[in-house]
């Protein structure tokens, strides 16, 4: 036998002591795996979304961080609306006269090229509509360059994919300007196929629809986002639902002018009649400029008096260094505490036995055992206990992981699988673990060398 | 001579500070395979004299010999390993440890040795005590008779040059008694162990063809009590 069947079978032979100490050292370890897996997941998927493969978002003014989590993150309370000819300043190249031609409408100065263009030379500018849902999900009314121009992933190289069905078209011989394409969880949760028809609902989760619905034409691959949870809409056929005209305003007071919110005539589902542009309104733009210019425009949208740019990764790196990394690094602490007290707890459950240990620990010394024998037992013992209720509560805290995917999921679209390896701290674990139950056995370790052999005999 | 003590002193001190003598023995010497029992009263020493021929125990001076080799003086590690390497000790109370079966207590002994550990030899053992078939029992599924022929296995794991018995068989029945003594005596000859036991019983010394009495060899033991003046 050696020294480690020893240890082992001491702790064996105490099988209800044993199991409380484990039990107890699990239970910490498992909150601090639980807590290093959320927070991993959570930090992991803002920073990833953050990535979105845009540089500014362009929004009325307001909450900076508001109009990210509603536009990336699909949270929040959606912000105010900014005109449709605010977002075609922003086209490349041509791209406002373009478009002035697709849509039809009143716009001043049709002939001149967008006043921020010359900054978005091979990039682009992507219209958001927001504030409706499908049953419980975003409704995001946009263009199809969402799926065609932007990617996904940790390096945003992944472009979006169907596992059934295509992206919606700006407007198709079969369903006209009404077609949508959901995200996986959307039409898990929904039971939704390609064909299946979806409404918005008026602006809140439990809102009356609309009465024209949309045809799903196509089903996002998960991607681990938040467009896992989004409902996309063709935004020409969005801004043919009842309540999405914009009102005139009037241009000093800024006030709508009543009996100007009304829909051009449409003879059917089908007719190629748009909402001109005058009448329309956008929640957000994504925008990639060209090079560097994101910093310049940034700056200049800022000056302005109804719009707003905001970097979505500067938003989030500030979320997460101001709330999120202490929140866990808080929360890490006072898990951490649990563990120690845990610790605590295998000390005195070996220090305890160490009074009825004393003559076994004696015998053994009369058998031959040296001192450095009976503190190496005593320490294996500790360490036992320390890495086997470590090792079932790092278990049990990747166990529990998936547990939470009820509530971390609807806000980081993120879910959490068996393993998830989140947290660059995790390595750490198990040399925490030595290190702990290393610690705890020292006490216990120095009475049983300090056994008088002679008198416990 | 295997074991060869001269001039031993050992005492113990008192509350009051005063150390009290408890062993002064200035020769004693036991040769290779020879079986020695030694008497005395309760409380005269004879304990402690084992636990310092062991090595359990520090003297206060003098010499213990142990083929040869001085064994006062040396380091408590070193004490350890003369200990497991030479000697064997058969307690009064057993002493096995509870969580081992009979055939690891006996394992253990080797273990703590520092020697490869001979399973056969161990299984051996305890087979020459009567215990094949319950090699595999803890102390607790064992009887007391049972018990102590396991610890005399395990004293002998190691062939030890030197068996240490003290009181074997104070805690066992009449007739158990005798039948441990024979074992303990039959195997010490057939291992060429030499013996020293001690015992309070009069069957046990009759045994013996050498009978020491501690309170012969102990000046300690013969030096008047003197009171304290008050």
């Amino acid at each position: 036998m050696n020294l480690f069947a020893i240890a082992l079978r001491n702790v064996f032979y105490r099988p209800l002591a044993s199991m409380l100490t484990a039990t107890s050292m699990a239970l910490g370890v498992a909150l601090v795996v639980l807590v290093l897996t959320i927070s991993g997941v959570i930090e992991k998927s803002l920073e990833r979304t953050s990535n979105v493969g845009y540089n500014l978002i362009i929004g009325a003014k307001g909450s900076p961080l508001q109009l990210v989590f509603n536009t990336v993150f699909f949270l929040s309370k959606p912000v105010e609306n900014i005109p449709y000819s605010y977002y075609m300043e922003y086209l490349p190249g041509d791209g406002r006269q373009r478009e002035r031609e697709r849509i039809g409408g009143e716009l001043k100065d049709p002939e001149r090229s967008g006043l921020y263009s010359f900054l978005m030379k091979g990039g682009f500018a992507i219209p958001l509509c927001m504030g409706d849902y499908v049953d419980r999900f975003r409704c995001v009314a946009t263009t199809p360059d969402y799926f065609e121009l932007l990617k996904h992933g940790d390096a945003n190289d992944l472009p979006y994919t169907f596992s059934s069905g295509r992206n919606f078209q700006d407007y198709s011989e079969e369903h006209g300007f009404f077609e949508a394409v959901v995200g996986a969880e959307v039409a898990e949760s929904l039971n939704l196929k390609i064909g299946s028809e979806i409404f918005a609902s008026h602006g809140a989760e439990s809102g009356d629809t609309h009465a024209q619905g949309f045809a799903v034409v196509g089903i996002l691959n998960r991607t681990g986002s938040p467009n896992d949870r989004g409902a996309f809409v063709n935004i020409e056929g969005f801004y043919l639902l009842e309540g999405h005209v914009a009102p005139d305003r009037d241009e000093d007071s800024g006030l709508e002018k009543a009996g100007t919110a009304t829909a051009p005539e449409r003879s059917s589902k089908l007719s190629k009649v748009r909402l001109p542009i005058e009448k329309r309104e956008v929640t957000a733009i994504l925008l990639k400029p060209s090079g560097f210019a994101a910093i310049g425009l940034e700056k200049q949208v800022n000056k302005t008096k109804f719009a707003q740019a905001v970097s979505p990764i500067a938003q989030i790196e500030g979320l997460l260094g101001v709330f999120v990394r202490p929140l866990r690094w808080a929360l890490l602490a006072l898990t951490s505490l649990v563990c120690i007290v845990s610790a605590i707890s295998i000390l005195v459950s070996i220090y305890n036995s160490m009074n009825e240990r004393k003559k076994d620990i004696a015998i053994m010394r009369a058998l031959g055992a040296s001192r450095d024998h009976i503190t190496i037992i005593i320490l294996m013992e500790s360490l036992m206990l320390a890495l086997a209720g470590g090792l079932v509560g790092w278990l049990v805290g990747h166990a529990l992981g998936p547990l939470s995917n009820p509530w971390t999921m609807p806000a980081t679209g993120v879910r959490i699988d068996w393993l998830s390896f989140n947290s660059s701290l995790e390595p750490f674990i198990i040399p925490g673990l030595v290190l702990v139950g290393t610690l705890a056995g020292v006490i216990p370790a120095v009475a049983a060398y300090r056994t008088p052999v002679a008198k416990s005999l | 001579m295997l074991l060869e003590i001269a001039n031993l002193k050992k005492s113990y001190p008192e509350p009051s500070g005063r150390r009290i003598p408890i062993l002064d023995i200035p020769k004693f010497e036991l040769a290779q395979g020879e079986q020695v029992v030694l008497r005395g009263e309760s409380g005269g020493g004879k304990t402690t004299l084992l636990h310092i021929i062991s090595g359990l125990v520090e003297a206060d001076g003098g010499s213990v010999r142990l083929e040869g080799v001085e064994l006062i003086g040396f380091s408590e590690s070193r004490r350890d390993r003369i200990r497991a390497a030479k000697m064997g000790y058969v307690f009064q109370t057993f002493n096995l440890l509870p969580a081992f079966t009979a055939l690891e207590n006996v394992r253990l002994a080797m273990t703590f040795a520092g020697r490869a550990v001979d399973v056969a030899r161990a299984k051996e053992l305890l087979a020459r005590v009567g215990l094949e078939n319950r090699m595999h029992y803890l102390p607790s599924q064992l009887s007391v008779g049972q018990q102590q022929r396991v610890s005399v296995a395990r004293a002998l794991a190691n062939r030890p040059k030197l068996l240490l018995a003290d009181e074997p068989t104070a805690n066992v029945d009449p007739a158990n008694q005798s039948r441990i003594i024979e074992l303990i005596q039959s195997t010490c000859r057939a291992e060429n162990v030499a013996l020293l036991l001690v015992t309070h019983s009069d069957d046990v010394a009759s045994r013996f063809t050498r009978v020491e009495q501690l309170g012969e060899l102990n000046r300690a033991a013969q030096q008047p009590v003197v009171e304290d003046a008050v």
